[in-house]
């Protein structure tokens, strides 16, 4: 076969054949194709990663392994991660949606964690316009119907629109999984003469590689390639949870690691390259669907399946366990001492690789450029005004960007496992940890449009965003995972694009002590139609320590008074006013706030704060999306009373629809208002105004009625 | 007072209705695999719960491979000495395939999951699973199911009605000190006269669509009104003794 056919350039075969000192045979080629694809090998990126920073109080496993954990105190930790699964949904909305939530959910599990629950960033084409809706419809009920039964609680997400996702929709699918801190598994302990299990489902021709699948871009030839797709069981993955905790609480296995992209090869030859171990897999003894050729089993990416180290005096209690659960296992393969990756069937080797090949793809640096139109991008339009800014707000708030989401959310089972403790829509997604007071929360951001003018920018807001939300709510930072989406890396502007939202997410990182502990890139994200704005998602954790420090909004009652913490205005470039309301086209213009790391860290301790003083009375939301005026009108809708401000003489647009930098809306009963005023010595807080009635009035400027609003918030989105 | 939740492949909440009844101090709780032949402790348990999730997948119908379990042997003849057996969600599903109970449980009205606070209006408190609430008293339950349109042909449906056999029915909110009003109008799942729950004419095998034990813990979402559910059942049995 010709190598080129198996994903591999010139060079990557000269340097295989130079590691080899032969020829590689076709299955060797094969498997080295895949295993030096883009998915698998981050050849792109693995440069640009090691800039993110690994440092961080709480953490506790940083990259290398399936996911990262931290430190969440009493001998608990947190595993999470957050993966893509875009080019499978683009293709079959409900399946690859489903087995993105299902391959995230066996990463948590790999790391010896109970998965504890999921949250979904979506990226969507406008509402109903042409494949959008049925993509997004199918989308979200795969992740309902697979989420729902496999019994781990969706409890939050992020959804954005902008036409650059017409076709090329986004799943970003992340877990988290609850973990004794001297109970986690890692892939880098098998040893040799141990047993190479593999459980759960058997191996069948569906999703055969998938992995090289999603390092092209999408045209109508591969859309066709449902092949590639694979079909997800949750009622297998469910048995497969219990089954893997089962044996871990028994001490019956060594290790695991699950079968995601490039099923058996990737989890094998990972397990032995990181141990320091050689393997040998005997195809015969592999559980199958079908009859299938040797480099179809080593690159099905069946669903539900797991690969387990197990000491051979261990593997009958292993087989005993799966029957109680009603799972196929098999000893298919073992360690041995020789640091070669074998394919064995009947006797004859049919592959015979130094393990190490397989996960040494060479890396490429791609040339950067700077886009043309950088300068264009980046200036912020001058003078823009609102007629009408109450209609303004009213069209932001009913936008699909600004409505609620329950149409979606409601579909998602977001309380089994009873420790969810923030309602999905909140800002952050909470979970209870076991026999503990304290609260993890999770923060999801994406800001395409910043991203697209100014990529640096606009990933130091993405960032420092998720950060405040945090601190608001009263969580100090644990760490933080990502999932980098972006267009093809070939084209120099785009892999400009990729360095300085990395450089700009590490840059946060470093500042504000966040530990970046696990991720993954998706590339080529793009269709002929054109690609996707550089779209870097972001999921902070942080730790609350009791959950009465725990601060949301919706809590403003009459006669209270209104604060807003930070600088009276953001930027109004690529803001969601700017887009919606002013840009004729929907397009993003202008950079955003300019990132000031001293101003966050200070905001950061002084919301920390405050979250800590039980006498202070508060109902709190960061200032992001639409602005003050979106903030104060959700806090209007949520807490049932209106508000009455005074922005004074100050530029209207300005105060009320610019956007980022350190700034929160807070609500205080005016008992408390000296106490709050005091915490935040040393940084701006306005008095703006007080809650009252039943309208949001900014006086001299506009004035709506709580149940406009509502009717727009509730309403909206379609 | 001792209890048994069985334990299907695909349950999951299994763990969260023992987490609810032990947070109500209502005694041990046994966790049995639904291919036992029978509970094991001694002399049986007092209320067997069949729990939610996706008892064997589900993709049949709802519960009907559950229903032919093997425990489910041991479950009816619990049920026919007069023992009380619960079923939440799946289990409510699973009671009606095993005829436990009368109807059954179709696909939502809107096609959809559904997982949504709501309010039902407790119908009868003088069964051994609502005695601490006031009859006509509305509380939150919480809702996350696919298939959860009680549906029973009309004759049926006005003999279950005049039995008196509906103890839970999708509501308006409480307004206080009025009557709430409930029925059809108040499903969010389209089920009929508004049925959130039944129990069989002997009064000791209930199934509800909503899920007390969300509304149990404290300090997470979605409330506490389900403690009032497991504190019907503790006085039942007196495992408090007399108050």
């Amino acid at each position: 076969m010709n190598y080129r056919d198996a994903g591999l350039s010139d060079g990557e075969y000269n340097k295989i054949k130079e590691m080899l000192g032969r020829e590689p045979n076709d299955l060797e080629t094969i498997l080295t194709g895949v295993m030096w694809s883009e998915h698998c090998s981050y050849k792109s990126t693995r440069r640009l990663l090691a800039k993110f920073p690994q440092k961080g109080r709480y953490l506790v496993q940083g990259p290398g392994e399936n996911a990262g954990v931290v430190d969440c105190h009493g001998g608990w930790g947190m595993a999470f991660k957050v993966e893509s699964h875009n080019h499978p949904s683009a293709v079959a909305p409900y399946q690859g949606a489903a087995t993105g939530v299902g391959g995230i959910i066996r990463d948590i599990l790999a790391m010896g964690a109970r998965p504890a629950a999921s949250m979904d960033g979506l990226f969507f084409g406008m509402p109903g316009s042409g494949r959008s809706s049925a993509l997004a419809e199918g989308i979200v009920e795969g992740i309902a119907g697979y989420g729902n039964a496999v019994g781990v609680p969706t409890i939050g997400g992020k959804t954005f629109y902008d036409p650059c996702f017409e076709g090329n929709p986004l799943v970003n699918a992340f877990s988290c999984g609850i973990v004794r801190l001297d109970r986690i598994v890692s892939s880098k302990t098998a040893r040799v003469g141990d047993l190479a299990v593999l459980l759960g489902s058997k191996t069948g021709r569906d999703g055969i590689a998938g992995a090289s699948f999603a390092s092209r871009e999408l045209d109508e030839g591969n859309r066709e390639s449902r092949g590639h797709i694979q079909i997800g069981d949750p009622f297998e993955e469910k048995l497969l949870i219990e089954c893997c905790l089962d044996l871990l609480e028994s001490e019956l296995i060594v290790s695991m690691q699950d079968m995601g992209a490039a099923g058996i090869l990737s989890s094998s030859s990972e397990i032995a390259h990181k141990s320091g171990v050689g393997i040998e897999i005997v195809c015969e003894r592999i559980p199958l669907r079908e009859e299938m050729e040797p480099w179809e089993i080593f690159l099905s990416e069946s669903q539900e399946r797991m690969l387990l180290i197990v000491s051979p005096d261990k593997y009958e209690d292993v087989r005993a366990t799966a029957d109680h659960y009603a799972l196929e296992c098999a000893a298919a393969g073992s360690i041995t001492d020789d640091g070669r990756y074998r394919v064995i069937r009947n006797g004859v080797t049919l592959a015979d690789l130094p393990v190490g090949i397989l996960g040494d793809a060479p890396a490429i640096d791609w040339p950067a450029a700077v886009p043309a139109d950088m300068d264009e991008r980046r200036a912020v339009p001058r003078d823009m005004k609102s007629s009408d800014p109450g209609g303004d707000l009213l069209k932001m708030i009913g936008s699909p960007h600004g409505s609620c989401r329950r149409d979606i959310w409601t579909q998602y089972d977001c309380q089994v496992q009873l420790r969810t403790a923030a309602e999905p829509g909140e800002p952050v997604s909470a979970l209870r940890m076991p026999d503990s007071d304290s609260l993890v929360l999770f923060a999801m951001e994406a800001e395409p449009w910043k991203c697209r003018a100014d990529p640096r920018i606009g990933a130091m807001e993405t960032m420092a965003h998720s950060i405040r939300v945090l601190a608001l709510a009263g969580a100090d930072v644990l760490g933080m995972t990502n999932c980098l989406n972006f267009p093809s890396p070939e084209h120099p502007e785009n892999y400009y694009e990729l360095v300085q939202c990395v450089e700009g997410l590490a840059a946060v990182c470093r500042d504000m002590e966040c530990p970046v502990v696990s991720g993954n890139v998706s590339l080529y994200n793009e269709t002929p139609r054109g690609g996707i704005y550089p779209t870097p998602l972001v999921v902070t954790a942080g730790l609350v320590p009791h959950y009465t420090y725990f601060v949301s909004g919706g809590h403003a009652r009459e006669g209270d008074e209104v604060y807003l913490a930070g600088p009276t205005s953001g930027s109004l470039g690529s803001s969601r006013w700017q887009v919606l309301c002013h840009s004729k086209d929907m397009r993003p213009k202008g950079a955003s706030w300019m990132y000031d790391a001293a101003k966050e860290k200070d905001f950061v301790s002084k919301a920390v704060l405050v979250s800590r003083k039980a006498d202070i009375k508060k109902s709190a939301r960061v200032v992001a999306g639409g602005g003050l005026a979106v903030a104060l009108a959700k806090e209007v809708i949520f807490s049932g009373v209106g508000m009455t401000i005074d922005i004074a003489d100050k530029n209207p647009e300005e105060v009320l629809f610019s956007e980022g930098g350190p700034r929160a809306l807070y609500v205080i009963p005016p008992a408390s208002a000296e106490k709050f005023v005091s915490c935040w010595k040393g940084f701006p807080v306005t008095r703006l105004g007080t809650a009252g009635g039943n309208s949001l009035v900014v006086k001299g400027c506009f004035e709506v009625s709580r149940d406009d609003l509502a009717a727009e918030f509730f309403g909206g989105g379609k | 007072m001792k209890t048994a939740v069985v334990v299907f492949p695909g349950s999951n909440c299994d763990a969260d209705v023992a987490r609810a009844i032990a947070d109500s101090d209502l005694g041990p709780v046994e966790m049995v695999w639904h291919d036992e032949g029978d509970f094991k402790s001694a002399g049986g348990p007092d209320l067997v719960v069949l729990p939610g999730g996706f008892a064997h997948g589900d993709y049949l119908r709802s519960g009907a491979l559950a229903a032919k379990s093997r425990i489910m042997k041991a479950v009816k003849s619990h049920a026919d000495g007069g023992g009380l057996v619960l079923g939440i969600c799946n289990g409510f599903q699973v009671l009606t395939e095993a005829r436990l109970l009368p109807g059954a449980l179709l696909p939502n009205k809107n096609l959809r999951f559904i997982c949504a606070p709501c309010h039902v209006r407790v119908e009868r408190s003088d069964t051994p699973f609502t005695k601490a609430f006031k009859e006509g008293q509305v509380v939150q339950f919480p809702i996350a199911h696919h298939e959860g349109l009680y549906f029973l042909p009309p004759d049926e449906l006005a003999a279950l009605e005049s039995r008196g056999q509906v103890v839970f029915r999708y509501s308006a909110p409480a307004k206080f000190g009025e009557p709430a009003d409930a029925g059809e109008r108040y499903s969010p799942n389209g089920s009929l006269n508004g049925i959130a729950g039944v129990i069989n004419k002997r009064g000791n095998v209930l199934g509800l669509m909503p899920h007390p034990e969300r509304s149990t813990l404290k300090n997470l979402i979605r409330g506490t009104d389900g403690r009032v559910f497991w504190q019907s059942l503790g006085e039942y049995f007196g495992v408090w003794g007399d108050k």
